[in-house]
């Protein structure tokens, strides 16, 4: 079973709309969204959702009003700047401490040393993960609840459930749709993948991206291509974008040119090559080709 | 006052309208900075073209245990949410990648056999543009974690007018850029995903509590559900910038589009106002 992940760097490159096209293209397959904090491949493939998870990511923290008794070893210990002094008065003291749940990180660490056994600390849910039907098979999906940490957690989550699913079905690939990015949910979607396609545009704010996010890919060893998407933008950019690849030892496995179609497409809900024979869907295909040679 | 820029969809034009409203304000005679927390990817640099005067490395304070001193209790393992230290056998072993630097396993030790060493998360690096702040942070390659990076590249901000450049998404590090700010822009394009990810942006920005407004960029291409869906919720739309070929190739250079497409800063005024209209 092979693992090809998608991904960008830069967002808005148009990662998921040639992901949507593969999904069209490839056979026998399990399709992923590890892009979990903003999700968007299920716009185009519209899944039947078959089971609808709860995922518990964290931790939910918070002092109970009623037992502190303001002693502020909590906001001593507490790494993340999380603790707030205006919590409720208790009687015992006219204000109480109060954790404010957007700063904090779920460590638990000022519930374990709490004198007064005043800060409860339990798991929370913090996102959804679903396995569909979509008229191109199978799909793994999730939505991390806004606001929430633990995206990588998620994306693993998502990437292990779809491996279950591959070998249940004896489907050979798994297509990942990425976060951008480089930081956590990134290398949660592609540490241990056996192919890394990055989808970047003409622009210097693409071409940097692209750098850094192909020195992450060979930090975690991984094997890596890229396309350049929009090509015609920037002919200058692209070459430029060509010679990068050139002096990394990376191959540049196709072109797509800039169309109003795959705007278009996107509004219909349908992949671009399923909308469109024109030139744009012929270039997504041939690099499909070579994405299945290269991953050979 | 802080203004971020944020949106739930990369490449929705977030760091070409906070650069450029960088500039607008400071021609306007404000004393402005603009700090890039988009700090794995950050790209207004290449806009803004820095001088860059100061680099200061970010450190998050990681355990390492003295075998010697350690009697396996597994206290550490225990109180550790992230897995990132565990015992095996005589010896207990750190998993710096993991650690989130909460220091539980710090305190926890009966036997002091735990000490805290430095891990380079990235860099801040600080200048600027004309007379425009500038700070940005950069991850360090293979680091997962961004926000104690963000919170650096926020401590940077000027006692007039700072734009905040949001890295995309609404997860963490999104929430840690918009958390103080005053006013924050969530950029959107008219498309289904453009949508999908603004209401997204929306649902961060209404649990964080700021006060946003909504800016339309490309305004001219998808559909009108866009403009429904903010008529609906009464979400104001600020500025709709229509869509220009002739600023993507001015923005695929590094340029400013306020500079090089004539009629561009108009689409931007009401902003400007908004911002120094607040501000008083
Ligand atoms: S500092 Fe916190 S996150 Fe890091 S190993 Fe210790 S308990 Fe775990
Ligand atoms: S808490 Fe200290 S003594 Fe106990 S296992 Fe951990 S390092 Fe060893």
């Amino acid at each position: 079973m092979k693992e090809l992940v998608v991904i960008s760097g830069k967002g808005g490159t148009g990662k998921t709309s040639i992901v949507a096209s593969f999904a069209t293209i490839a056979q026998k397959k399990v399709l992923v969204d590890c892009d979990v904090d903003a999700a968007d491949l299920h716009l185009v493939l519209a899944p039947r959702i078959l089971s609808r998870n709860v995922f518990i990511g964290g931790r939910e923290t918070r002092v109970l009003p009623g037992h502190c008794t303001a002693c502020g070893k909590c906001e001593e210990i507490c790494r993340f700047d999380a603790i707030r002094f205006d919590g409720p008065g208790n009687g015992i003291v006219p204000k109480t401490f109060r954790i404010d749940p957007l700063a904090c990180e779920g460590c638990g660490v000022c519930a374990h040393f709490c004198a007064e056994n005043a800060i409860e600390s339990k798991p929370s849910q913090n996102g959804e993960w679903f396995v569909s039907e979509t008229r191109h098979g199978p799909m793994v999906h999730a939505r991390l609840y806004s606001a929430e940490e633990n995206s990588g957690k998620l994306a693993t989550l998502v990437r292990n459930e779809a491996k279950k699913l591959a070998e249940e079905k004896s489907l050979d690939l798994i297509i990942i749709d990425g976060a951008p990015g480089i930081g956590c949910p990134v290398i949660a979607s592609v540490t241990g993948a056996d192919f890394v396609l990055i989808v970047t545009e003409p622009t210097l704010s693409g071409k940097h991206d692209l750098e850094r996010v192909f020195e992450l890919t060979k930090y975690f060893g991984i094997k890596s291509a890229i396309c350049v998407n929009k090509f015609d933008l920037n002919i200058e950019m692209t070459e430029a974008i060509d010679a990068f690849a050139k002096d990394n030892g990376a191959k540049v496995l196709g072109r797509i040119r800039y169309d109003s179609a795959v705007t278009k497409a996107q509004v219909m809900g349908a992949s671009v090559v399923e909308y469109t024979s024109g030139a744009v869907a012929n270039e997504i295909k041939a690099l499909w080709r070579n994405v299945v040679y290269e991953m050979a | 006052m802080k203004v971020a820029i944020a949106s739930g969809k990369g490449g929705t034009g977030k760091t070409t309208l906070a650069t450029n409203l960088a500039i607008m304000l400071s021609r306007a005679g404000e004393k402005v900075a603009y700090l890039d927390c988009d700090v794995e990817e950050p790209n207004g640099h290449i806009f803004l073209k820095p001088n860059i005067e100061k680099r200061e490395t970010v450190y998050l304070p990681v355990p390492v245990v003295d075998q010697d001193k350690c009697i396996s209790c597994r206290k550490c393992e225990e109180i550790c949410q992230y897995n990132a230290i565990a015992c095996m056998g005589k010896k207990t072993l750190v998993f710096q990648e993991l650690c989130h630097a909460c220091g539980g396993c710090y305190l926890v030790c009966p036997t002091n056999a735990i000490s805290e060493t430095d891990r380079e998360v990235g860099v801040v690096e600080d200048g600027h543009a004309g007379p425009v702040g500038f700070a940005h942070g950069k991850l360090k390659i293979g680091e997962a974690l961004s926000p104690p990076l963000v919170k650096a590249v926020k401590q940077r901000a000027s006692d007039g007018f700072t734009v905040l450049d949001a890295p995309p998404g609404t997860s963490c590090p999104a929430v840690e850029t918009i958390m103080d700010a005053d006013l924050v822009l969530l950029v959107t394009e008219p498309t289904p995903f453009g949508l999908n990810d603004l209401k997204l942006a929306v649902d961060m920005a209404r649990q964080v509590g700021s006060l946003f407004v909504v800016v339309v960029n490309r305004s001219d291409i998808g559909d009108d559900k866009t403009r429904k869906y903010c008529d609906q919720q009464r979400i104001e739309v600020l500025a709709e910038i229509p869509n220009d070929r002739r600023v993507a190739v001015c923005y695929s250079t590094g340029g400013l589009p306020i500079d090089g497409v004539p009629g561009y800063a108009d689409y931007l005024l009401p902003i400007v106002e908004r911002i120094l209209g607040g501000a008083r």
